[in-house]
């Protein structure tokens, strides 16, 4: 079981309210991922869940029961951490085997969930191994196998692929996906990377300020953006956002439309000058400086061979365009 | 780029050095050599570095007239003693104010190191009062404590410099391990913290086997260390220098060995952190 419930949860460092107050219901076996930018509070409400920090005020429930002032321990968690956070000073083995011997767990059970562990993330032929002497990528996979030994009611991640480069992020991304797919247990995963966001959760929570702007299936969240932020934050290249008299034009104080969702050709009601193109092969990218709008940005496909200064005309696709009111949130 | 060294520039920092060390170590030396002369020679004017007349009588007649044994055991019991015990109340100490800082734990630090800068016989009457009260005066234990209070400030100190060093998830990691407080310390933290301890450890060591203020006051046969043996050796019939010599000498020379074997572990933990 793993089914998580924060009520009304308030977390203030002096005056400063980090997070004002949450709501917030995770299911049993749900891949979660909280979103937002830096500072946003997201690693806060990670640490909440954790135990790691206390709550200002607020209930915070693991399976129905109270654990609000329980300690990390008890909790029945298990967090990755950014930095691995693995013991320098012991082996993979000890390292995996760590919880299990603060557990009390005879030696014998701790070695046969070792190598459980061990098989599962291809670090049998590590265990003798320390940290130091491991890759970033085996560093997170030890990181993961001393939480999953643990059989925790959820897991933790909290920006756990920052370190890593960028093929490696993908690997193990999928890897992460896989993991949760063969233990169906409740993963709760923290990222800046929206499409670390996209492409693991089951439902997002995209945070700003402290509180939640929307909570919701990847694609519910890409299709239909709750509010200005959610609709600039999720996807990648951003949604364009528009206001002004174009906006007005359509009963709206901003209207966005995703760069995939703009064609090029004749008839379009905007026409603007090709500034930059990116050429990757499978997409092009343009950034367009339209006629008393501004600069949109552009998703064409590969073959386009548009240059800078071509004079081009646009067109949003229709039923893509998104409408938003004078406070942000979108209209109907 | 790496500043280049002319072999002229080299030479000439060598010498320095030397000269320097040479200046600071000329004592011990002179203390070493009048303890093989004889006490004409050893008070001969003008004062000679070297002698004719080279004996071992000093060291034969100051290991009768003593229980050096004792004495050497006594410091060993002090020294180590006082540290372990002060490991033990400052390790807990240091965590607390590494890792779960509040307001005014640094004017706690600032004012621990403060009773360092107060001379130590401004309380000496004081303590010697409690001390006599308590029954502790001359005994180990008594001594102990003193010594470990004395140097509870540089344990604490030195072990949050150190521990300020461990990153605080990888402690955070083992408490969602299941680790309570204590296991933390002992599983994590310490082991981590090892060579900064074993720094502080011999530090200390050294410390506590060459104060003499305390010792001497605060005993008087029974738990009397290395350092009392030295002064009941200054007589008042009259100064024995080769004795002295040779007293301080054999008060000197376990901490001296113990120094020179430890010297990289010493120098590692002082200069810890000092460059990143």
């Amino acid at each position: 079981m793993g089914k998580i419930t924060l009520k009304h949860v308030n977390k203030s460092f002096g005056d400063v309210a980090v997070i004002p107050d949450i709501n917030l219901t995770i299911e049993n076996g749900e891949f979660v991922v909280f979103v937002g930018p830096s500072g946003c509070g997201k690693s806060t409400l990670l640490r909440l869940i954790a135990g790691l920090e206390d709550v200002s005020a607020g209930r915070i429930e693991i399976d129905g029961t109270d654990a609000t002032h329980l300690p990390p321990a008890k909790r029945g968690l298990a967090m990755v951490f950014q930095s691995y956070a693995l013991y320098p000073h012991m082996s993979v083995r000890k390292n995996i085997a760590f919880p299990l011997k603060m557990a009390g767990m005879s030696e014998a059970e701790q070695e046969k969930k070792v190598q459980n562990a061990a098989r599962i993330l291809n670090l049998t032929n590590y265990l003798d191994r320390r940290p130091g002497q491991l890759s970033g990528g085996q560093r997170q996979r030890v990181a993961i196998g001393r939480a999953i030994v643990r059989e925790p009611a959820a897991f933790l991640f909290d920006e756990p692929l920052s370190n890593l480069d960028a093929a490696l992020r993908v690997s193990m991304r999928q890897e992460i996906t896989e993991l949760h797919q063969s233990l169906k247990t409740t993963m709760i995963y923290v990222t800046h990377d929206q499409v670390e966001a996209m492409t693991m959760a089951d439902k997002i929570v995209v945070l700003n300020a402290g509180n939640i702007e929307q909570v919701g299936s990847p694609l519910e969240l890409y299709h239909h953006p709750a509010n200005v932020f959610v609709a600039g934050f999720i996807g990648s290249p951003k949604m364009n956002l528009i206001g002004g008299a174009e906006a007005a034009k359509h009963n709206a104080a901003t209207i966005g439309v995703r760069p995939e969702h703009i064609d090029i050709g004749e008839g379009g009601p905007w026409t603007g000058t090709v500034g930059l193109s990116e050429h990757l092969g499978s997409d092009t990218f343009l950034k367009v400086e339209v006629d008393n709008i501004g600069t949109l940005n552009v998703r064409a496909s590969g073959e386009v061979t548009l240059r800078h200064g071509d004079r081009i005309t646009l067109a949003p696709q229709a039923g893509r365009l998104h409408r938003f009111g004078a406070d942000g949130k979108a209209l109907a | 780029m790496a500043r280049a060294t002319s072999p002229r520039r080299k030479a000439l920092t060598t010498l320095a050095a030397w000269s320097v060390a040479l200046v600071i170590f000329f004592p011990v030396l002179w203390m070493i050599l009048t303890s093989f002369k004889t006490e004409p020679s050893a008070v001969a004017m003008p004062p000679q570095l070297f002698t004719a007349d080279w004996t071992l009588e000093n060291y034969a007649e100051v290991w009768q007239r003593s229980d050096y044994p004792r004495f050497f055991w006594n410091s060993v019991v002090l020294s180590l003693g006082s540290t372990l015990l002060g490991l033990a109340v400052a390790i807990p100490a240091a965590w607390a104010m590494a890792f779960v800082p509040g307001k005014k734990t640094k004017d706690l630090l600032m004012w621990m190191l403060s009773t360092k800068m107060m001379p130590a016989v401004a309380v000496m009457i004081p303590l010697y009062l409690v001390f006599l009260k308590l029954g502790l005066i001359d005994t180990r234990i008594g001594l102990v404590l003193a010594l470990m209070l004395m140097n509870l400030p540089i344990i604490v100190w030195m072990l949050y410099t150190y521990f300020k060093e461990i990153p605080a998830e990888i402690l955070e990691a083992a408490r969602m391990d299941g680790a309570g407080l204590f296991k933390e310390i002992v599983y994590v933290l310490t082991p981590m913290a090892l060579p900064g301890i074993a720094s502080t450890l011999l530090l200390n060591v050294i410390l506590a086997w060459n104060e003499a203020f305390w010792t001497i006051i605060l005993t008087t046969t029974k738990a009397a260390p290395l350092s009392a043996f030295i002064a009941s050796f200054s007589a008042p019939q009259g100064l024995f220098y080769a004795k002295l010599s040779a007293a301080s000498t054999m008060a000197i020379a376990p901490i001296l060995i113990l120094g020179w074997f430890s010297q990289k572990q010493l120098v590692r933990g002082l200069t810890f952190g000092a460059v990143k």
